[in-house]
């Protein structure tokens, strides 16, 4: 099993388009995956409880990832996060 | 009569007679079934039924509604693909139950949930997962179309709420208004009354509808955020006034916005403006853009795990492209950096992203993607008047790579036997100081500029507008900047070539007489600025305005250039 602790630096956190983004990261691994916030753990593959979390800017999230591609998944994940989903203004 | 206070969603007055929306409902209640297999298949029919409606409503709401609309149904389709809400149905299933009940205990469980959290973006989601609910229920069900959508007679709608699906599958051409008992400033009924223009009052209360029946007559007031059920005659007529004084002050703003820009003494420039998307492009018509000098394509790109397809940057530039009609549309090719990262290109970080690795130098760097842009821009392109611009060109040697590459991507799509614009004019921003130093060799390779001055002004002062520190050497009026400009426009004119500007300095008012003054020949501003430019234009005289730029550029300053500006203004 592997874990990383993460907080979430993007504009609105785990909702809306990130959220989707998030939840389509986690389908391509094998892997079980799960995300908690708080004291709540859901599966990353649904995106219905992933927004349950209500997970906003500045959260901080554990993702613990358990199978064969664990270590692709956190790394996957992480890298996600942290490029905060390619959120970002266009300018002229 | 009765006065009811919601929420002021969208302004503006509508007086009529109302339809009361009462979605149809289908029984959820729970029974054993003898077959659980057989329950299971007519599930997942349902499903499928379901997810293909979404992805037609998804594919229309693109194309009429805008993004942000459409990206509601993506998610509810992304819904009826969740692992932890379709397992909750299937279970039940599979213990005996039937599948309505099933469906029915998981949508709730999971609205429920999305409700109490405390954050009205969730709670609004809450909404549209009972709203997939309800189509899947429907589905179940072998029942038919939405009766919004049979509407014939203009009226205005009172509903508990409207669902994104409701609203996209409503006759628009006959709605008046909306009133709705629930839903708040960012529901959908709110967010689709504001881009329709049509005036909406939501958030009333539950006990709205036991107050009306069909045709009833009642007033919306949607600055306010006032409903009248059956008004008395003398606030039907005080509101019938205000109406029309309402509808004369749009209309006198938006007839002399649709008017042209053209000086006192004939001279025409064209005022476009600058723009996101399709939404952006809806409300640019509506405050008189005579075309689009700036389509960010950035809005395809952002946001998102994969690389848009041609096919889907096809449908984008194309809607945009049918919606302004004979009106240019210039799509700028992808402007991104490091500051911009995106999940699936490895952009990379950098000490300086805007000296570094973005723009035109990442589309070269990255053929295949750059063409698959180019060729559904071409696309696009095909009956539709649009043009093409490469950001962040510094030397002539980047032009010419990027026009083989378009070359390249017009052959492909010979070879394919697909139709595309043969004739497209290519033009390129000039941001780059080396671009605006060196416009008199760059003018023979492109049929247009587009001064973007925004980063000109910056890489020329060598300083980063956001940077407060520094943010005193950002002003538009340096005679570096202004001598700059005059450089361009007339190596392009002295080749025949025409500049625009999309820059946030075409639409500066202290600039705009300067601008015109140099012979800038087209205005790409955003839209709201547009009315105000256009009336500045007209009240200006090409003549003098060439006289005043003539006096400009022998001031040493920007504060002098500013105050001889404004007092020729005041003149005129």
């Amino acid at each position: 099993m592997r874990e990383i602790t993460l907080t979430l630096r993007n504009q609105v956190g785990l909702h809306a388009r990130p959220a989707a983004l998030f939840v389509q990261a986690a389908k391509n691994f094998e892997s079980t995956i799960n995300v908690c916030k708080d004291d709540r753990a859901v599966d990353a593959k649904s995106i219905l409880s992933v927004l349950t979390l209500g997970a906003e800017s500045g959260a901080v999230i554990t993702i613990r990832a358990e199978g064969d591609d664990e270590d692709l998944a956190i790394a996957g994940l992480q890298k996600l996060i942290e490029s905060n989903f390619g959120e970002a203004h266009a300018s002229a | 009569m009765r006065r009811l206070e919601g929420i002021p969603a969208s302004a503006g007055i509508a007086i009529g007679s109302v339809v009361v929306y009462r979605p149809a409902v289908v029984s959820t209640e729970r029974r054993p079934v003898a077959n659980p297999d057989e329950e299971l298949t007519r599930w997942q029919r349902a499903v499928e039924r379901a997810k293909r409606e979404l992805t037609e409503i998804h594919r229309q709401s693109a194309a009429t509604a805008g993004a942000p609309m459409a990206a509601i149904f993506e998610a509810q389709r992304m819904f009826l693909e969740d692992p932890a809400l379709l397992e909750a149905v299937q279970s039940q299933i599979r213990a005996g139950v039937n599948a309505e009940a099933a469906l029915s205990d998981g949508i709730e469980k999971f609205a429920t949930m999305l409700a109490n959290v405390n954050d009205a973006y969730l709670r609004e989601r809450a909404a549209d997962v009972r709203d997939v609910g309800q189509r899947v229920l429907r589905a179940l069900a072998g029942a038919d179309a939405n009766p919004l959508a049979l509407l014939n007679t203009p009226a205005l709608i009172i509903a508990l709420d409207l669902s994104p699906s409701d609203t996209a599958q409503m006759n628009r051409a006959v709605t008046l208004g909306f009133a709705t008992a629930r839903g708040g400033m960012t529901s959908h009924t709110a967010i689709l009354a504001r881009t329709l223009g049509l005036p909406a009052v939501v958030g009333l209360g539950d006990q709205l509808l036991g107050q009306l029946a069909d045709g009833a007559t009642v007033i919306i007031d949607g600055q306010a955020g006032v409903l009248m059920i059956d008004p008395d005659d003398a606030t039907l007529a005080e509101y019938r006034s205000r109406a029309t004084r309402w509808e004369t002050a749009r209309q006198t703003a938006q007839s002399s916005a649709q008017t042209p820009a053209i000086t006192r003494d004939g001279h025409r420039v064209e005022v476009v403006a600058n723009i996101g998307n399709l939404e952006s492009a809806q409300s640019a018509l509506a405050f008189g853009a005579e075309g689009v000098g700036l389509l960010r394509a950035e809005f395809l790109f952002l946001d998102r795990a994969t690389l848009p397809d041609e096919e889907e940057q096809y449908t984008a530039y194309r809607a945009i492209a049918k919606l302004m009609g004979t009106r240019p549309l210039i799509v700028r090719t992808l402007d991104v950096g490091g500051d911009k990262p995106l999940p699936y290109l490895d952009l990379g970080k950098e000490l300086n992203p805007f000296l570094g690795y973005r723009a035109i130098r990442v589309s070269l760097a990255n053929p295949e993607m750059f063409k698959t842009q180019l060729r559904a821009i071409l696309r696009a392109g095909a009956g539709n008047n649009v043009k093409i611009m490469f950001p962040m060109i510094a030397t002539v040697e980047e032009v010419r790579a990027a026009r083989k590459l378009l070359d390249e991507a017009r052959g492909e799509l010979a070879t394919r036997g697909a139709s595309f614009a043969e004739q497209m004019e290519v033009g390129m921003m000039i941001e780059v100081p080396a671009a605006a130093v060196a416009a008199s060799l760059l003018a023979h390779e492109v049929d247009f500029f587009s001064l973007g001055t925004n980063d000109l002004i910056q890489y020329t002062l060598a300083a980063d507008r956001t940077n407060e520190r520094v943010g005193y050497l950002y002003d538009p009026l340096y005679p570096a900047i202004l001598l700059l400009i005059k450089q361009v426009i007339d190596s392009a004119h002295a080749a025949s070539r025409w500049v625009g500007m999309c820059g946030e300095m075409a639409g500066d008012l202290d600039a705009v007489p300067l601008l015109l003054g140099l012979g800038l020949d087209e205005f790409s501003v955003n839209a709201a600025s547009i009315p105000q430019v256009k009336s500045l234009i007209r009240a200006l005289d090409l003549r003098a305005m060439q006289d005043l730029a003539t006096r400009a550029l022998e001031k040493s300053t920007a504060t002098e250039i500013r105050t001889l500006v404004r007092a020729a203004i005041q003149k005129t």
